[in-house]
């Protein structure tokens, strides 16, 4: 990792094997937190989360605080400018990117419960930026998705919840394919799947598999209304596949995909729901301040 | 591009949503597409893992590709000599009309005008099969796939599977009509052997044989053609004359480097092994025959200047982006328009026409998977990513999205004006009613609901609660 901080307090390349936990972990992760009590440690809350979906930016709050980590959520942030981006609007991503890194740069680590937004910082901003840009260095290369920061750099092997539900896991495409946070079903690269990993952790998950592991849903930014009819008919399937698998929650780690299928799923009155990984890991919230799932209604 | 100008005359700009739309919206035929390709997506995915090394051969054929493409002038140079040598004629074809030329000047130095040609995406691309017609030339396509398309006066959906869009009962109705079948008849094996026969006597009368070409070893000046029916060998075994269409792409350099290229194109392009029949062609088969070899440019050397898109080069035509592309198994391949759909079809079209094909980059949801499946390592997804910021640059984007984004990148620069709209947002879905709030000219909410807004924005909550 080029512009590594020295203040990483242990080689963030070591890829914590499944099973490996022992009664050492314990201590070991107890000292790891107190490195993270002396780190700054930022929380970046995507637009879209931020204005429609705040109980899913509390409960990555409320988990990092339950871990030890302290987060601040810096004052003036909004998008990582993305939605742009994706469109070719390279004048009009520039100033939100660099504000961006403006805003960040002070931190030791950036944590975002999106693992798309994640990548546009770390994989796409240096187009917008002075290669030796320091700042840019920085934020690119210490900004981690939710699941990403607890596996590899939290290391969390414990946690405190139980979810006793059918769960079926949506991987969102960025996150396996731009930072490989799982091996794509597309590639024979062993990789550990680091969302389904920290799920593991969650008693009572009945787990359910769709037969297509990761298709992508359709959301796809303004694809979902370039393209409306082909982005609905992925996200249709999509839905039936989690279906037929038996599940009553879609988990992903990201919650634009959830949105895009959220809307088919009330629209087509489905018998099935969306859920963040962050709201499984900290025991909600679920919705406006609700710490218990109501029993869910199927028509 | 004659071979795709018949399917859009009508439409100059390419609309992909509009064009996708009719196929999209046959709820029940495009299931069966999608099932049709997701079938041969998962086929290869089993070829794939029982090869340890397979990530090793993508890794070496992308490093290949990419020695051979930046040595291109060398290689192209070795290749003619040694094609040469090997008793071969090379032509050179800066373009489609040329390339066109040189293939009918051939039928005419023979006096011949009936063709047997195996299948080509080549000479789709430069209109050949039109061009010839309309020279008073009959062109009978021996793939199987493009017979059915050409029988029903279409073009290709699908560079490796032309016919995937067309169900076995409308290629009874089709061979009905143009082979004399039972009427109603709709069994494959029944349809194959008809066509069979039917290719049989095609075989028989064919003059001039054209065959595409799937590698040609610059080291030895020899081609390489797969096909699963055989129909290249056939179409070329009996007529005395032999000539192959290949961009320039095609080339590799050592006879060795060849065997990674064949163990990744059958496995990627439809999950066997090995293609039925591998044919290796070292010159004109005997003194009496003739080999020519055109080697067509036609935009190729343009690519090849550009940094953002000359791996688009690197192509082996294999289909597997296209196979596993959300997006293209739902659509159809004629929503392209092109002769080349999917994910490498909508980088390579716009290098061509970029104000006709503007809508394609953007017909992709950037899941990526198109890259992670490519046998090339050709960064599919990233590079049609790069094509919406040239579309921009060449102010090809409509101005209502223009203007948004504009809008959006102001908002995002002022905070408290982000926080107010979203608050109008918010207050507006509460309280406008449903009808408004998810109005037709509301794109997203044609078959999907918006969020459920919150009482506050988690900005608002944040500075309440810490």
């Amino acid at each position: 990792m080029a512009g590594k901080p020295a203040i990483l307090p242990w080689d963030s390349n070591s890829v914590r094997q499944p099973g490996s936990a022992s009664k050492f972990t314990t201590i070991r992760i107890s000292t790891r937190l107190l490195e993270f009590n002396r780190m700054s440690v930022a929380l970046f809350v995507p637009c879209y989360i931020d204005q429609f979906f705040p109980e899913i930016a509390i409960a990555t709050l409320e988990l990092l605080e339950k871990l030890g980590v302290s987060v601040e959520y810096p004052a003036g942030q909004t998008c990582c400018g993305q939605p742009m981006a994706n469109t070719g609007c390279v004048d009009d991503t520039a100033p939100v990117a660099r504000r961006f890194v403006e805003i960040f740069a002070d931190y030791d680590a950036v944590i975002c419960p999106s693992g798309s937004c994640t990548a546009m910082v770390r994989h796409h901003y240096a187009e917008y930026f002075d290669p030796q840009d320091t700042a840019f260095q920085h934020v690119a290369s210490r900004s981690f998705e939710l699941c990403e920061y607890l596996h590899d750099e939290l290391q969390v092997d414990s946690l405190d919840a139980s979810f006793p539900h059918r769960v079926s896991l949506h991987q969102s495409c960025h996150g396996l394919r731009e930072l490989r946070l799982a091996a794509s079903s597309e590639t024979r690269v062993p990789r550990v799947d680091k969302v389904r990993s920290l799920m593991g952790l969650v008693s009572d998950i009945e787990w359910c598999t769709p037969t297509r592991s990761d298709e992508c849903c359709g959301f796809g930014g303004t694809f979902a209304v370039n393209e409306p009819e082909v982005s609905a008919m992925m996200g249709r399937d999509r839905i039936a596949d989690h279906i037929d698998a038996r599940s009553e929650f879609i988990a992903s780690a990201d919650m634009s995909c959830l949105m895009h299928l959220d809307g088919i799923i009330r629209r087509e009155k489905k018998p099935i729901r969306v859920i963040h990984v962050a709201q499984i890991l900290a025991g909600g919230p679920f919705a406006e301040g609700q710490r218990s799932i109501p029993s869910i209604a199927h028509p | 591009m004659h071979g795709s100008a018949t399917s859009s005359v009508s439409l100059p700009i390419v609309d992909h949503p509009t064009a996708a739309k009719p196929f999209v919206t046959n709820d029940q035929r495009s299931h069966w597409h999608d099932q049709a390709l997701w079938f041969v997506r998962s086929k290869r995915d089993k070829q794939a893992s029982a090869v340890p090394e397979w990530e090793y051969l993508r890794e070496l054929a992308s490093a290949i590709k990419t020695h051979t493409i930046a040595n291109l002038d060398r290689y192209l140079e070795d290749f003619e000599r040694n094609a040469r040598a090997l008793g071969a004629t090379v032509h050179w074809a800066a373009d489609a009309d040329e390339h066109n030329a040189i293939v009918l000047g051939i039928l005419r130095d023979h006096q011949k005008s009936r063709i047997v040609k195996s299948k080509s995406m080549l000479t789709e691309e430069c209109g050949l099969n039109h061009f010839l017609e309309e020279n008073g030339v009959e062109v009978v396509d021996t793939d199987l796939g493009e017979r059915i398309v050409q029988l029903r006066k279409e073009t290709p959906s699908h560079i490796v599977l032309p016919a995937i869009h067309i169900k076995k009962e409308e290629v009874g109705e089709t061979f009905h009509r143009h082979l004399g079948t039972d009427a109603g008849a709709s069994d494959p094996k029944y349809l194959t052997e008809a066509a069979r026969q039917h290719l049989r006597s095609k075989f028989l009368d064919g003059e001039i044989g054209i065959t595409g070409v799937n590698f040609a070893i610059a080291e030895t000046g020899g081609l390489v053609v797969c096909t699963n029916e055989g129909n290249a060998d056939l179409g070329v075994s009996l007529p005395r004359v032999h000539i192959a269409c290949m961009g320039i792409e095609k080339l590799l350099p050592r006879f060795q480097d060849l065997a990674v290229f064949t163990r990744l194109l059958a496995r990627s392009a439809t999950g066997q092994p090995i293609t039925s029949y591998t044919s290796h062609f070292h010159g004109p088969r005997d003194p009496d025959s003739e080999l020519h070899i055109v080697l067509v440019d036609n935009g190729r050397t343009r690519l090849r200047q550009s940094d953002e898109f000359r791996e688009a080069l690197h192509c082996i035509r294999c289909g597997a982006c296209m196979n596993t592309c959300p997006v293209y198994r739902r659509s159809g391949g004629h929503s392209y328009r092109a002769t080349v759909p999917g994910p490498i079809g909508s980088v390579l079209s716009p290098t061509r026409e970029p104000d006709r094909y503007k809508s394609l980059p953007y017909a992709c949801s950037l899941c990526g998977s198109c890259t992670d499946v490519c046998p090339v390592k050709i960064p599919l997804h990233h590079q049609l990513l790069a094509w919406r910021k040239e579309l921009v640059g060449q102010n090809l984007l409509p101005l209502g999205k223009r203007w948004s984004m504009r809008m959006a990148s102001w908002l995002f620069r002022h905070p408290w004006m982000f926080s107010s709209a979203g608050y109008l947002g918010r207050i507006s879905l509460r309280w406008l009613p449903h009808s408004l709030t998810h109005c037709r000219l509301n794109k997203w909410a044609l078959s999907r609901e918006l969020p459920k807004p919150p009482p506050e924005s988690f900005r608002h909550w944040y500075r309440k609660h810490r």
